[in-house]
């Protein structure tokens, strides 16, 4: 199918969705969202977690309304699942109590179809995806990759004109998952497949230059369309021509550079308190110092070369690069990663150094940190409620990120022996040292 | 919320008292022959059948109206958690009346009481099992049949019922074990005037009792075994393995259920051929959309929403238990003096403290023993079904043998009668903490004999951690059993010899066979009130603990 410019089988114009925070104030979580789904294309939306990006997925299917805006299918304003629409799920979503034959005849059910038909159209969608000889298998007997196979099945049986996937292969193993995308392409170019477009979710980079005519990267808190990067690049694709790794490249700096704008606007907003801190532990932070340190790298790195070869995702990756960036044992820029001087002697320390460092890049770096120590400092009893702080952030983030971010600033203090938190009382207090 | 269902029973006696009650015309005669008691146990299995099959029903109703209306949820689900703690013996009495004044000179009317009073013990856990299988649907599947758009009467076979199946069964098999209990209690039965008897094993008892004939008890137990071990293997054995298919863990089991009965129905030829045309009968009907005109939902979304609304139904409730509690006291508060509280009270409270030294007593003699057992797989598998059978055992039954030894040898009614309320009810503790025990992680064993852990500190920081959350699952049945078993256990009969232990039960009892309502009304109230006092300040905190302690994220 070429890609030609023509009407958009799904249209999202405007979408804004917001969810009420338990306390009753509402969260953005997309705002003023326009995709159009073309004919032809497979679409896909990149983003880091949180951004919303499975949500907007699932307002274009019809399973979540849009608090605003309007998404048309076909031209129709879309009002709940429509014929036509079928979802492939990250988890597979398959029901455990019905064979592969009978869940795929389930993506048949609104049809009305008599059993006879039903059977022969599920064996045909079977057939199509490679499950011939797993018919009567119940799901628990197949590997993550036969289920999400079975995923596929029922998601094509009905001949769907826009096929929606929600990460569909994140929760395979690596090797699993090439075979599936390498299948799924081999029948999407050899034009064996009803549908005409479709809309993919991940946050694996690579997978979306290797399949997609187009990506969508969403930036988060609130979640809205940040770049448009076009992928012209002919099927199969090579990993490892210099074309695929330029977009991959370009990804990557567009991904950091929009997560470092959203970290300076949060702290210059608050005073540095409200820093939202990504989620990194220790342990991975000093793991990829000691990475970095080391030869091929020597102190500099490109995050897309990093993620390879360490086999970690964007979403495990790009907080850690963060986390050295905040803390100051780093620099990242534009997809690379390059080590301060402070970073290199902490690679190159003993534990005790290292912690000693750790407690002195906190005190001075993590506004937060800081402020929970000159706290515990004043009050009489060195202790002081969660809560307090809880709320001191509530103002300025939201409470998912309030929240991971106490449980980092705590992790980290623990870490550096500056201040502990005793989770019974809900307390911080200061750290009572084996000395 | 107590005051609810009490207000409802008696909004309903009220008027029947009107109804003058009498005494069923024809009155089997129970003989004490050996030779009539696989009659009457069929007669008790029929009853069983026909409530677990009202029970099943209700369940679906209930739960799917609780489970998808906010509104309906606001009162159904608080509604169900007292029913659940109401003594289903203390009301039989004015279901007694009720169903008998529904079908004057029939038979049929005791017959449905009895049946109710089954019904009673079974619908509650089932409906609160389905409820909560409902309410926690997973969100992927959910999803899965909203985008293929399947009809609500198609999602509920497709995706609610199996989701909800091995809980279902499960609770269906507690159930029935509960169930012979009531089944026996209600077969004969007197209530001030009206006396009746239903041919079944618990009036062959009854007739035994009053007979004092000890070798008629001694058949009606070995009936009765018969009877449980036929229905746990053509039943519930089936049931269970079939029921395996809708786990939702998508590993597979190290152990699968198995039932001969099952595997002959699906393997031997006869009855693969008599199953199929119904078995095909059934896909077809859960196949259908039968999904209502698209005009009826639209018309839903016409009725206004919010808070308004919500604050409207809630007056609403509340008007209605006002009114309720006015009705109470219309008719209670004439007979009714501060004394007879008091007097209730303090039976209350010696019933009170004679469920908490059972249960203390119970938990020191089974939990040691129960956590041996269960370390020992090969021994587990053994002794397993017979504690489950045990917990099935309508203890009643054996109530005759210890009244004839307390009789015989002279003892204190008000110490020895005590032990009969856990008699049936400390085997849910044994099995509860036998399959915590067999359920401990190994590695955590391991650790345990690694690090040498012994003695006191290995129970105390190991073991007793591990088996909690079973063990107050296993109490919280018990105790709530043996408030029950206390209005049969508290005043039993040899003969003429009448046994009084006093306390909550007694009390109950007795106001029962003097027909005065308002009395039993009042002693039911109190036993409510300490059943779900005691359920909120002492098993959902130590529940909710065991939660807490034993989750590692």
């Amino acid at each position: 199918m070429e890609a030609r410019p023509s009407d958009p089988i799904i249209e999202l114009h405007r979408v804004c969705k917001t969810f009420a925070k338990p306390s009753g104030e509402p969260l953005a979580v997309l705002t003023d969202i326009d995709v159009s789904l073309r004919d032809g294309e497979i679409l896909g939306l990149l983003g880091r977690s949180g951004s919303g990006k499975s949500t907007l997925l699932r307002i274009a299917g019809g399973l979540i309304k849009p608090t605003a805006g309007d998404v048309f299918y076909r031209g129709v304003p879309l009002t709940g699942p429509s014929e036509g629409i079928a979802i492939v799920f990250q988890t597979f979503a398959l029901y455990p109590w019905l064979t592969v034959t009978e869940n795929v005849e389930a993506g048949l059910d609104a049809l009305g179809l008599t059993r006879p038909e039903a059977r022969r159209r599920a064996l045909a969608a079977i057939d199509l995806i490679g499950l011939d000889g797993f018919q009567s298998a119940y799901p628990r007997e197949l590997s993550g990759g036969m289920r999400q196979r079975v995923g596929f099945a029922r998601a094509i049986v009905a001949d769907p004109i826009a096929l929606l996937m929600d990460e569909p292969f994140s929760s395979l193993d690596v090797l699993t998952a090439e075979t599936l995308r390498t299948d799924f392409l081999d029948l999407w170019t050899g034009h064996h497949l009803p549908t005409k477009s479709v809309l993919m979710v991940t946050h694996n980079i690579e997978e979306a230059v290797l399949m997609c005519d187009r990506v969508l990267i969403l930036s988060s808190n609130p979640g809205r369309i940040a770049a448009e990067i076009p992928v012209a690049l002919a099927h199969p694709r090579d990993r490892l021509a210099p074309p695929f790794h330029d977009i991959v490249d370009q990804i990557y700096s567009t991904l950091t550079s929009r997560s470092l704008e959203s970290m300076r606007a949060h702290a210059q907003a608050s005073g540095g308190i409200a820093l939202s801190l990504p989620r990194a532990s220790v342990n991975r932070i000093s793991g990829l110092l000691e990475r970095l340190s080391v030869a091929p790298y020597a102190g500099h790195a490109e995050l897309a070369q990093l993620a390879s070869t360490l086999v970690l995702e964007v979403d495990d990756l790009l907080p850690v690069a963060e986390a050295l960036h905040i803390l100051a044992f780093a620099e990242l820029s534009a997809g690379t990663l390059k080590l301060t001087a402070a970073g290199r002697v902490f690679a190159q320390s003993s534990t005790d150094e290292r912690k000693r460092l750790f407690r002195e890049h906190l005190l001075r770096f993590v506004p937060l940190a800081a402020h929970i120590h000159r706290v515990l400092d004043e009050r009489g009893g060195h202790w002081a409620p969660r809560v307090r702080f809880e709320t001191e952030l509530e103002d300025h983030l939201t409470r998912r990120d309030g929240e991971r971010t106490l449980r980092v600033v705590t992790d980290w203090a623990r870490y550096a022996e500056l201040f502990d938190y005793d989770a019974r009382s809900q307390r911080f207090s200061f750290a009572v040292t084996g000395e | 919320m107590v005051l609810v269902v009490v207000v409802l029973i008696l909004i309903g006696t009220g008027t029947r008292q009107l109804v003058s009650p009498f005494i069923v015309a024809h009155q089997p005669a129970i003989s004490l022959s050996p030779t009539a008691l696989p009659f009457y146990a069929l007669r008790t299995t029929m009853r069983m059948l026909a409530a677990l099959a009202a029970s099943l029903v209700f369940t679906f109703v209930y739960a799917t109206l609780a489970a998808k209306s906010r509104r309906a949820e606001l009162v159904m689900i608080p509604l169900l958690d007292v029913l659940q703690s109401v003594p289903i013996l203390g009301y039989l009495s004015f279901t007694v009346v009720f169903f008998v004044s529904l079908f004057p000179g029939s038979v049929l009317g005791p017959e449905l009481a009895a049946v109710f009073a089954i019904f009673t013990s079974q619908a509650w856990n089932m409906t609160f099992s389905f409820y909560q299988a409902l309410t926690t649907t997973p969100h992927d599947l959910d999803e899965a049949s909203r985008s293929f758009r399947s009809s609500a009467w198609q999602r509920f076979w497709r995706l609610e019922v199996p989701f909800a199946m091995p809980g279902l069964v499960w609770n269906m098999m507690m159930s029935m074990s509960g169930g012979w209990f009531f089944v026996v209690a209600s077969e004969a039965i007197s209530v001030g005037d009206i006396q009746y008897t239903l041919p079944g094993i618990g009036s062959y008892v009854a007739r035994a009792i009053q007979d004092r004939d000890l070798a008629a008890v001694g058949w009606a137990i070995a009936a009765m075994t018969i009877v449980i071990l036929i229905y746990d293997q053509l039943l519930f054995r089936p049931l269970v393995a079939w029921a395996d298919k809708f786990r939702f863990e998508q590993t597979a089991a190290q152990s699968i259920p198995r039932s001969w009965v099952l595997e002959l129905f699906q393997r031997s030829k006869l009855f693969r051929f008599i199953g199929r045309p119904i078995g095909t009968g059934l896909q077809i009907a859960a196949r259908a959309r039968l999904a209502l005109p698209p005009g009826t939902r639209r018309l839903g979304r016409w009725l206004p929403s919010g808070h308004v609304v919500d604050v409207a139904w809630v007056g609403v409730v509340v008007a209605v238990i006002c009114y309720g509690i006015w009705t109470l006291v219309q008719f209670a508060g004439p007979t009714l003096s501060w004394r007879d509280v008091l007097e209730a009270s303090r039976d209350g409270a010696l019933t009170l403290f004679r469920v908490v030294v059972l249960v203390a007593l119970a938990t020191v003699v089974w939990v040691p023993i129960g956590i041996g057992v269960g370390l020992r797989p090969k021994l587990a598998e053994k002794v397993q079904p017979v504690a489950q059978f045990l917990a099935a055992f309508p203890a009643n039954l054996l109530f005759p043998v210890a009244v004839y030894a307390i009789v015989r040898f002279g003892l204190t009614p008000k110490i020895w009668l005590s032990p009969l309320m856990i008699l049936g009810t400390q085997w849910y503790i044994l099995f509860n903490v036998i399959a915590g025990a067999s359920a401990f992680p190994t590695d955590f064993r391991e650790a345990a004999a690694s690090f040498r852990i012994r003695g006191w500190r290995w129970w105390r920081d190991v073991m007793l951690p591990g088996i909690f959350p079973y063990y107050v699952t296993g109490a919280i049945t018990a105790s709530g059993g043996a408030w029950n078993a206390s209005i049969v256990s508290e005043v039993v009969s040899w003969g003429p010899t009448r046994l009084d232990g006093s306390g909550l039960g007694a009390y109950i009892a007795q106001m029962t066979q003097a027909g005065d309502f308002p009395r039993i009304a009042l002693g039911i109230a109190v036993m409510s009130t300490l059943v779900v006092a005691m359920n909120r300040i002492l098993w959902r905190p130590l529940y909710a603990l065991a939660e807490r302690r034993t989750r590692l994220d």
